[in-house]
């Protein structure tokens, strides 16, 4: 099975590309900053001050971290390298593109399930409790795969900015936040308002976990999971596919 | 594309490889073969196509048409990849880690064993002069050093061939001279190196053959000496003197054609050398001067590289 071991090889040095980029870009201050405190605040100026339980608030604060994390460093890992210069070493060597990618999302994915853990505990602390905790575990990591696949989209352009590329990704990540039930949960917008909340991934997770911690989601489970491994497969697909033909543009 | 046919000899053969960007040539068809364990020079002045060739070879872009294979693989698989040792032009370590955690970083990527990358990492860092900085961060390092630890980088998969894109270009000169004298000494160990450069010297020390490439074609091909050979005339008598010289009487002695000022000394081109020291000879008596230094200088590999790129200027 020569296609298996390969892949097999491909995947090993995909988990070191990852544990590469996890030395070099996550442990500076700023992915700290941006990655955590901000969806903090941004989270805290939207609950103070109104009486929502905190069954309602960790769920949103939760899909929140999880999104700005898992989507905070992994479009800049491109344009880092390549203006560090160290992408061309990078693709001399005997790995494929579509490794490279996968590293850079194996390690976004890492940051972002770490980095789960603390709405976690505060809401456990606080007295949530998690009536499906495999559901629950299962929708985090789906989810965090989703959305550093979908991390890395944004720097399918080959520009080497990295502000560039943040730009792009703020574009996106912005409105996705306030479209995908954090705020306003899907049972109280109206029919158009959840027809765009459809077109988010978050809208999904948020979901599941609205029905692990506060007992009831608005969708089924099964749809929330299908489409959540609908919008993975696709991110990862465009990412694999538009990176190979965009990286030699990068250097 | 099959049709290429590898002769067991040739470590990395070209068959008419071409890279367009837009509606620029950056290499126009070219095709080459180098052999087993040779040291092949691969000269061009800047924008002539070298790392565009590299970059195909080493598999970082693709050819548009052609085909280049690697020790039988084409160039740009795992397979090709594997067996290739890469020094790209403008690369650099990851400054946030030290060197040996660089050295171990490729050696994974290639997967090496982790005995055996060690082992060769300490060898590796010790002949390029890095042991003792090995555990300090590659931000601190000189850029010589840099360079050094990508060489090393190279090597630690312990490659077959070794491609090189001006790998001792703006270095200081002990750097560039232990680069130079590891690369002799992988060569007689058998390795194949395939080196670009504009540096007509380092490719005259180094080079078993040397390829010139111009505007994206290769308009020679030999070895450093018979290319020299080959280029007509230009033979000068390079002179120095103690003390200052009036140029002009020095023009106008017999069968000089040209005079040129290089540094402290003065180069006279002429048709028949051996006349012309006579005369200089002569000359530095009768006006009182002492020569310091005077040799004969046949044409360099740099004025064949001249003569056969402006060839091909003229032609475009």
């Amino acid at each position: 099975m020569p296609e298996l071991s390969m892949a097999w090889q491909q995947f090993r040095r995909a988990l070191v590309i990852a544990s590469k980029d996890i030395r070099i870009y996550y442990f500076k201050g700023p992915v700290v900053t941006f990655g955590v405190l901000f969806p903090i605040f941004l989270f805290l100026s939207f609950a103070i001050g109104r009486h929502l339980t905190i069954d309602f608030m960790i769920p949103g604060l939760l899909g929140m971290i999880l999104f700005f994390t898992a989507t905070a460093i992994s479009p800049v890992v491109m344009p880092w390298e390549a203006q560090a210069r160290t992408l061309e070493r990078l693709m001399s060597c005997p790995i494929k593109p579509q490794t490279i990618v996968m590293g850079d999302i194996i390690a976004s994915f890492a940051f972002g399930a770490a980095i789960s853990v603390v709405p976690i505990i505060i809401g456990l602390v606080l007295g949530i409790t998690i009536s499906n905790p495999m559901i629950f575990v299962s929708a985090i990591i789906l989810a965090t795969v989703c959305f550093a696949a979908l991390g890395i989209t944004f720097s399918i352009p080959p520009s080497n900015l990295p502000a560039t590329i943040n730009m792009i990704a703020s574009v996106v990540r912005f409105p996705v936040v306030f479209i995908s039930g954090i705020f306003i949960p899907l049972n109280e917008l109206p029919v158009w308002g959840q027809w765009i909340a459809y077109i988010s991934p978050l809208t999904y997770f948020t979901d599941i976990a609205r029905d692990s911690i506060q007992g009831q989601g608005y969708l089924s489970p099964i749809i929330d999971f299908a489409a959540l491994i609908g919008f993975t497969v696709v991110f990862l697909v465009v990412a694999m596919y538009m990176h190979r033909k965009t990286m030699p543009a990068r250097i | 594309m099959p049709g290429a046919i590898l002769v067991d000899s040739e470590a990395i053969a070209v068959r008419n490889i071409t890279k367009r960007y837009g509606t620029l040539n950056a290499v126009n068809n070219i095709s080459f073969a180098v052999r087993q364990g040779e040291f092949f020079g691969f000269l061009g002045p800047n924008g002539a196509g070298k790392t565009t060739t590299v970059r195909m070879l080493t598999g970082i872009i693709e050819a548009d048409d052609g085909v280049a294979l690697i020790k039988g693989s084409r160039a740009g698989s795992l397979k090709a990849k594997q067996m290739a040792g890469v020094v790209p032009e403008t690369a650099n370590a990851y400054i946030d880690f030290s060197g040996w955690d660089n050295l171990m970083l490729m050696a994974e990527l290639y997967g090496v064993a982790s005995g055996k990358a060690k082992e060769r990492s300490q060898a590796l860092l010790e002949s390029l002069g890095l042991i003792e900085r090995k555990d300090s961060l590659v931000k601190t390092y000189s850029k010589g050093m840099r360079q050094r630890l990508i060489l090393g980088m190279a090597l630690v998969s312990d490659p077959e061939v070794l491609f090189l894109d001006e790998p001792t270009s703006g270095l200081d000169v002990q750097s560039a001279r232990l680069i130079k004298d590891l690369l002799r000494s992988l060569n007689a160990a058998g390795k194949t190196i395939f080196l670009t450069t504009h540096d007509m010297d380092e490719a005259n020390q180094l080079c078993d053959r040397v390829a010139i490439i111009n505007k994206g074609q290769i308009v020679a091909i030999d070895a450093p000496e018979k290319l020299r050979t080959a280029t007509r005339g230009r033979n000068s008598v390079e002179v120095s003197f103690r003390s200052g010289v009036n140029s002009e009487s020095l023009a106008k002695l017999a069968g000089v054609k040209e005079l040129e000022k290089v540094g402290d000394k003065y180069r006279l081109y002429t048709d028949n050398p051996s006349e012309l020291v006579a005369t200089l000879v002569d000359y530095s008596r009768a006006a009182g001067l002492k020569i310091v230094t005077l040799n004969m200088l046949a044409p360099s590999l740099e004025d064949a590289f001249v003569a056969l790129t402006d060839k091909e200027a003229r032609h475009a």
